[in-house]
């Protein structure tokens, strides 16, 4: 009983720990995005609010916050601030697993991988709802968009990932850290980095970042599926978009990288340093391509990065039998 | 369009009207005035069935200024700055188009030097046409950072330009028989400074944009026009030479001083949307060296006859007609004059206007991520279409 009791405790110790975690990096995030994009375009990005523009993100979510709710004719009432909320709160379930450190874990499930890609189900729901139901025709084109790609990018990340768990034997992300060494050749990468490069390609679709982000291509859709949002019925989408960059890169760093462990002391640094080179990544990726086109998004998937995911599980499937 | 809660009727004639020929099950979208890629507010009526375009019908007039009938109602002289803001993406063309007209009918005779000042600030102002467009048209393909480094180095050259016209967008420094100011020392310094310095930016743009993999699959075989359908719309300018046709108007039929400077026109054969825009990356290069040239020949001399037309200048009964190559094609100015006070009539020829027709046709059957490509490589100033 009592063991239950502090079980549960520490899950709601966690839970909150984990909604302040992605608050706040949500603030660093927009901050680092737009000092990154600054930078890249030669420009010194936010600099009037506090010290080189570090409580811009602060100002930004104020005046999110201050913003009217309006809701456009015809739309449903109902699903159009239902979505905003969908897509944010699975994201923070999907925290829960995540390894940070060796005893910084929220709960350690056996089936943590699993109940991380169940709730990334949840997104594309939510961009559905939103797309459907506040009655634009950019918001409908724009969630048909991210339901066929998010399908579609949901294989060969899921193939990826499994490659991992045939080789651990494990879905707890804790276990397949630990079985990972300290070093940079005793991580996953080593061993799977066909499987690394088609899960980093499917998380940047999963999370509709840049060069993928084609629910909300502002050439075409000028917002896609948030196009009728205002104030922090778009805030929820901007903060669940990051909140999803963060656990990709996440479960990325857990699966393939060695989670919190590096050269030198173990310990949830390391894991935050990956998450967040990661992070830089994407971030470099956004303000440097070009968008594909929708037909080409579908083609690489098909193409490419699902007939290569099913070959590299059969790969480690057949060494895992033979050795 | 009925809308039922509502209960009134939505669209306004031109909704209704392209709504006539919709087959079923198909989604009529108003692509602007207000959008991103459309360049400020041209109107797009597009019917799509899933994500392709099978009708596309560009809507005009949200950007009427009534340049031509205000021509009716001002002297020559007066009529100058309009001129500047006809098309603020290559606005000495437009004043080179309307002073040639003039001069021609009035027969005056342009000071060489003159004539070479205005060689160098339109070729100087083609280039930021041509950054201008560069950045925009990456930024409909989706990626933000090109257009900051076109407008850095477009800066530098308004920073050229303000010497020579006095403003840095809508420039109207042209006069009747020359030009208002004459290049100093300071603009020379930084003209040699700015050619090699873009000598050696072009590599870096085709490095991070030109050679990316996925901005080729998206403009490759894009839009292909080919030369028929150029001739059936009058297109002129990169689209025209993006398809083999070697038409230039600086060549063709030239003007000015154009004759004494060694340069090439680019032409390329395919007609797809990367062909247009390697023309203007390469006008780019031929505008520097006939800007080098320029500043290389220039003679000593007045910069604007004397005798000027003041702005109650009576222009002779008759007309004339002048055409200049400006960085969307052929613009040409006609005037007419009665021998009154104000001319009787001026018809502006923009090349965008017929360019912006190709679009319906090209537009048909493709995807709406391609169409947006298609219409961004055709260099759209919606001012000047509608003017």
């Amino acid at each position: 009983m009592n063991g239950i009791a502090t079980e549960l405790i520490r899950i709601v110790v966690g839970l909150v720990a984990v909604a302040a975690f992605v608050g706040l990096n949500g603030l660093v995030l927009v901050y680092a995005e737009r000092k990154g994009a600054g930078h890249f375009q030669r420009r010194p990005g936010p600099f009037e609010v506090g010290p080189h523009g570090v409580i811009q993100p602060i100002a930004d979510a104020l005046k999110l916050i201050g913003k009217q709710l309006f809701t456009p004719d015809n739309a449903d009432p109902y699903l159009f601030w239902l979505a905003p909320l969908l897509s944010f709160f699975p994201v923070l379930l999907m925290f829960v697993p995540l390894p940070f450190g060796p005893v910084l874990t929220v709960w350690e499930v056996d089936l943590g991988l699993l109940l991380i890609l169940a709730f990334a189900g949840f997104n594309v729901l939510a961009l559905l709802l939103a797309g459907w139901a506040s009655n634009n025709k950019y918001g409908l084109l724009g969630a048909g968009r991210a339901v066929a790609q998010s399908v579609a990018y949901e294989i060969p990340l899921l193939l990826a990932v499994l490659a991992i768990a045939f080789q651990t034997g494990s879905l707890n992300l804790s276990t397949i850290v630990t079985q990972q060494g300290s070093w940079p050749w005793q991580w996953n990468i080593v061993t799977q980095p066909l499987a690394f490069i088609i899960y980093l390609v499917s998380a940047l679709g999963e999370t509709n970042r840049a060069p993928f982000d084609l629910p909300e291509a502002e050439s075409e859709l000028t917002a896609g599926f948030h196009t009728e949002y205002s104030g922090m019925g778009f805030g929820m989408f901007f903060l669940a978009e990051y909140a999803n960059m963060i656990v990709v890169c996440g479960v990325c760093t857990a699966l393939f990288l060695g989670g919190w462990k590096g050269p030198g002391v173990d310990g949830f640094w390391w894991y935050l340093v990956k998450v967040y080179a990661l992070l830089g990544a994407m971030i470099w990726f956004r303000w440097t391509y070009p968008r594909i086109r929708f037909d080409q998004l579908l083609n690489i998937n098909w193409k490419w990065l699902l007939p290569l995911a099913t070959l590299n599980l059969l790969g480690t499937a057949f060494l895992m039998k033979v050795f | 369009m009925r809308n039922e809660k509502l209960d009134l009727v939505t669209g306004d004639f031109y909704t209704q009207n392209f709504q006539k020929g919709a087959r079923e099950n198909t989604l009529i979208l108003n692509l602007g005035p207000q959008h991103p890629s459309t360049h400020g507010v041209l109107r797009v009526l597009l019917e799509l069935d899933g994500e392709y375009v099978l009708r596309a019908e560009p809507v005009l007039g949200y950007l009427h200024r009534m340049h031509e009938k205000m021509a009716e109602v001002k002297t020559l002289v007066q009529y100058m700055p309009n001129m500047g803001r006809v098309d603020y993406g290559h606005p000495l063309a437009w004043n080179w188009a309307f002073a040639g007209a003039a001069e021609r009918l009035g027969g005056i005779e342009v000071p060489e030097r003159a004539e070479f000042i205005r060689v160098i600030s339109t070729e100087l102002n083609r280039i930021t046409s041509h950054l201008l467009w560069w950045g925009a048209y990456i930024l409909d393909l989706g990626a933000f950072t090109p257009i900051m480094y076109a407008f850095d180095d477009r800066e530098r050259l308004l920073d050229m330009l303000q010497i020579l016209t006095g403003s840095r967008l809508t420039y109207s420094s042209f006069r009747i028989g020359g030009v208002c100011a004459d290049i100093n020392d300071k603009f020379i310094e930084l003209c040699k400074d700015f050619i090699p310095y873009m000598r050696s930016r072009l590599p870096m743009y085709k490095a991070l944009v030109t050679d990316n993999i996925i901005l080729r699959k998206r403009v490759e075989e894009i839009g292909v026009f080919d030369q028929d359908m150029i001739r059936r719309y009058g297109a002129t300018g990169p689209v025209a030479r993006g398809s083999g046709i070697d038409y230039d108007v600086r060549r063709a039929e030239p003007y000015s001083v154009y004759d004494r400077f060694d340069w090439q026109v680019p032409v390329y054969q395919k007609g797809d949307a990367m062909a247009r825009y390697l023309v203007r990356l390469d006008e780019i290069e031929q505008s520097m060296r006939i800007v080098e040239q320029a500043l290389a020949q220039l003679p000593e001399g007045k910069i604007i006859v004397d005798k000027a037309p003041k702005y109650t200048w009576k222009a002779p009964k008759g007309e004339a007609c002048f055409p200049v190559e400006g960085g969307r094609g052929l613009i040409a100015v006609h005037v007419i004059s009665d021998g009154g006070k104000t001319p009787y009539k001026i018809k502006l020829r923009a090349p965008g206007f017929s360019n912006l027709s190709l679009f319906a046709e090209a537009s048909r059957g493709t995807l709406l991520a391609d169409s947006v490509a298609i219409l961004g490589s055709l260099d759209l100033i919606i001012p000047e279409i509608d003017r």
